[in-house]
């Protein structure tokens, strides 16, 4: 951990990338570091001002078209995440988030915009809609479960050769092409939206992890784990 | 009111019919699937219907079918009033509601805001109402300001009068094409989807209030409406002046005085609701003297507020479907009871459970709480995080069948509502 006593969490324009329960990412790892005995320090920073760049673990979370497109210019313009990331920060970006983080994404009316370029991705408009449960089994070097949640995008996502695929789905759409999300470093992006963390607690603490640089003790995961089987059951063929 | 040709008679007689039978069946109110079937046989009769009368047309997230009971209320003191009492609020509905009231010289129709463009064209209606607009059934309700894109684009142009709620942001917005528009203050407790300017995307800054982040304490607070004034920081859109204004308990009219509201619909959002209404009625020209007795005899909408009974147990029931309505939900609640909060996501309600995380649940710390409904274990999870303690129950009943006998307050979601209603009596 890189601060002096708190873990810093810094949760970027939620103004305008927050569209449905991205705060229960921030919630969840509040939650999941204070019942390990590790203080929380979480900032909001809204779209006007600029990212610190002191944090330990970055969040951005989904929006619409034309948020997505202003969020964009601002980081590029603003600077702070891309020397947070350089200093070694952990980032979460879910959705909109996901897309922006690469070299271009789907504008309105499907034009391309430019990305912020800290993933080796591209991503432009799909023919449908991708809503519904999503699965999707995890990269077994992340040593995680199987991932599930709910998507809701039109996007379509080329990965490139400086990533990874976060999963392979085995329901829902996520990029595209038969993989959901990716990562490279301590960077993750999902097309899970809103509160991917709630219903993932092992990639909350796979940030949390990176960000502290050491390995978690084990904490009562009941209710996220009734939520998971119950959504599991639900989705996958039997 | 004029004729309508053989056609549409038909159509609407057939229409009527299909309604019937879907109340004795025991399928439904009846009201959409008459309209479907009329509007099969006679695509252009929403404007038959509509033409030569005087129509309200009443849109926003939260709020709508409370609201459109509250102005027919009033209007009613003017004459006959056709209306979509029971929140069929698309076209299929509109026709239903229109056709079942040929007579009646006024009209007050709750409108989803998706098809508020289209009803505006095919109606022409001389009034519109916008209360609010916030994130709502994401799956399938798409996203909100380019909601309000498209009301500017239905309004710019007409002869259509608009009452609109000057507190939001975005329904200003929305509104502000409009070639006349009465601006009330019904406040906004909810302003996570409108910290940004919808004009130029720069921060809006409010009076006496920094930005305060959701979930922090401060959040979704009220403050005095009349205080209530935003801007955007970088361009010219900010607050219309208001001429009508919530202030706590009463209404303050354009002429600056201030009348208590006492009505029986309980909460902030209801005031802010019947403030509204009044507003509507005044365009129709009714006073606010005449217009606010028939408000205070409004008890309940559409089963919202009601109370079901089971042994010695009496359940009041809420009604909320997003995060802004559980917030306005809180408000109504009491807080030396126990609550039950139950939750579905079948179709109506929006497949995806996400935006339980928008809901700030620590307000319910300190009172027994029990959880039920199809979608329980996301629920449970979020009070979990939110420590918030809780009581997991197998159903509705069985968390009622809990409670010690007395009184009990319920939230539910939509379907999870109606279940409720269809198993302990649909009595309105």
């Amino acid at each position: 951990m890189q601060s002096d006593s708190a873990l810093r969490l810094v949760w970027i324009y939620p103004d305008l990338l927050s569209t449905y329960g991205d705060q229960g990412n921030v919630l969840v790892l509040e939650q999941r570091a204070q019942r390990r005995g590790i203080p929380v320090q979480t900032v909001h920073v809204r779209s006007a001002d600029p990212v610190p760049e002191g944090g330990d673990i970055y969040l951005i979370g989904g929006g619409e078209d034309r948020p997505q497109i202003l969020a964009s210019e601002r980081l590029r313009r603003d600077g702070g995440l891309h020397r947070a990331i350089a200093r070694g920060a952990a980032l979460l970006a879910v959705c909109a988030g996901y897309q922006i983080m690469g070299t271009t994404f789907g504008g309105e009316e499907g034009q391309p915009v430019d990305g912020i370029g800290l993933l080796d991705i591209s991503s432009g408009r799909g023919q449908g809609r991708a809503v519904g449960e999503l699965v999707g089994e995890a990269d077994p070097a992340l040593g995680i479960a199987t991932l599930t949640g709910f998507e809701n995008h039109m996007g379509v996502t080329r990965l490139g050769s400086g990533v990874r695929p976060l999963a392979r789905t085995t329901v829902g759409t996520g990029n595209g092409d038969g993989t959901e999300g990716c990562y490279a470093g301590k960077i993750i992006g999902t097309y899970l939206h809103g509160p991917a963390l709630a219903r993932n607690p092992g990639l909350a603490d796979l940030l949390l992890t990176w960000a502290i640089g050491a390995q978690l003790p084990p904490i009562d995961d009941t209710w996220f784990e009734r939520l998971r089987q119950e959504r599991l059951q639900a989705v996958l063929p039997r | 009111m004029t004729q309508l040709p053989l056609r549409a008679q038909l159509a609407t007689a057939l229409g009527r019919t299909a309604a019937t039978l879907s109340r004795v069946t025991g399928r439904g109110d009846g009201s959409v699937i008459g309209g479907r079937i009329s509007l099969v046989l006679e695509p252009d009769l929403l404007r038959q219907l509509a033409h030569d009368r005087k129509l309200a047309l009443v849109s926003a997230t939260n709020g709508k079918t409370t609201t459109t009971r509250l102005i027919t209320s009033a209007l009613q003191e003017l004459g006959d009033v056709a209306t979509n009492a029971f929140g069929a609020n698309m076209p299929a509905g509109h026709v239903s509601a229109l056709s079942s009231a040929k007579n009646a010289p006024y009209g007050v129709l709750e409108v989803d805001e998706k098809y508020l463009p289209e009803v505006i064209d095919t109606t022409g209606a001389g009034v519109v109402v916008l209360m609010n607009l916030s994130r709502d059934q994401m799956d399938r309700a798409g996203e909100i300001w380019l909601l309000a894109q498209k009301w500017r684009r239905a309004l710019a142009g007409k002869n259509t009068h608009v009452i609109a709620n000057a507190d939001d942001p975005l329904v200003t917005w929305g509104a502000s094409t409009a070639a006349s528009v009465t601006w009330v203050s019904a406040g906004q407790p909810w302003k996570e989807d409108s910290w940004c300017c919808p004009e130029c995307g720069g921060p809006i800054d409010r009076r006496g209030m920094d930005y305060v982040p959701p979930g922090t304490a401060g959040s979704g607070m009220v403050l005095s409406p009349v205080d209530d004034d935003w801007a955007c920081r970088e361009c010219t859109f900010r607050r219309p002046r208001p001429s009508w204004a919530l202030d706590d308990d009463a209404v303050i009219d354009p002429r600056g005085q201030r009348w208590v509201l006492d009505i029986q619909l309980p909460g902030r959002a209801n005031r802010a609701n019947a403030v509204i209404a009044l507003a509507t009625a005044e365009a129709f020209g009714l006073p606010i003297e005449r217009a606010l007795p028939r408000l205070r005899q409004v008890k309940s909408v559409a089963g919202r507020y009601t109370t079901v009974e089971r042994d010695g147990r009496h359940a009041r029931l809420l009604l909320a479907k997003n995060p802004a309505g559980w917030l306005e939900a809180f408000d109504v609640l009491d807080p030396s009871l126990p609550v039950i909060l139950s939750v579905n996501a079948q179709g109506p309600d929006g497949r995806d459970t996400s935006w339980l995380w928008d809901v700030d649940y620590r307000v319910l710390r300190g009172r027994p709480v029990y959880v039920a409904g199809e979608r329980k274990l996301d629920l449970a999870l979020r009070l979990d995080v939110a420590g918030v303690p809780f009581q997991l129950a197998d159903s509705f009943a069985q968390a009622l069948a809990a409670q010690r006998p007395g009184k009990v307050d319920v939230i539910a979601n939509y379907t999870a509502f109606q279940q409720i209603r269809s198993e302990f009596g649909r009595a309105v």
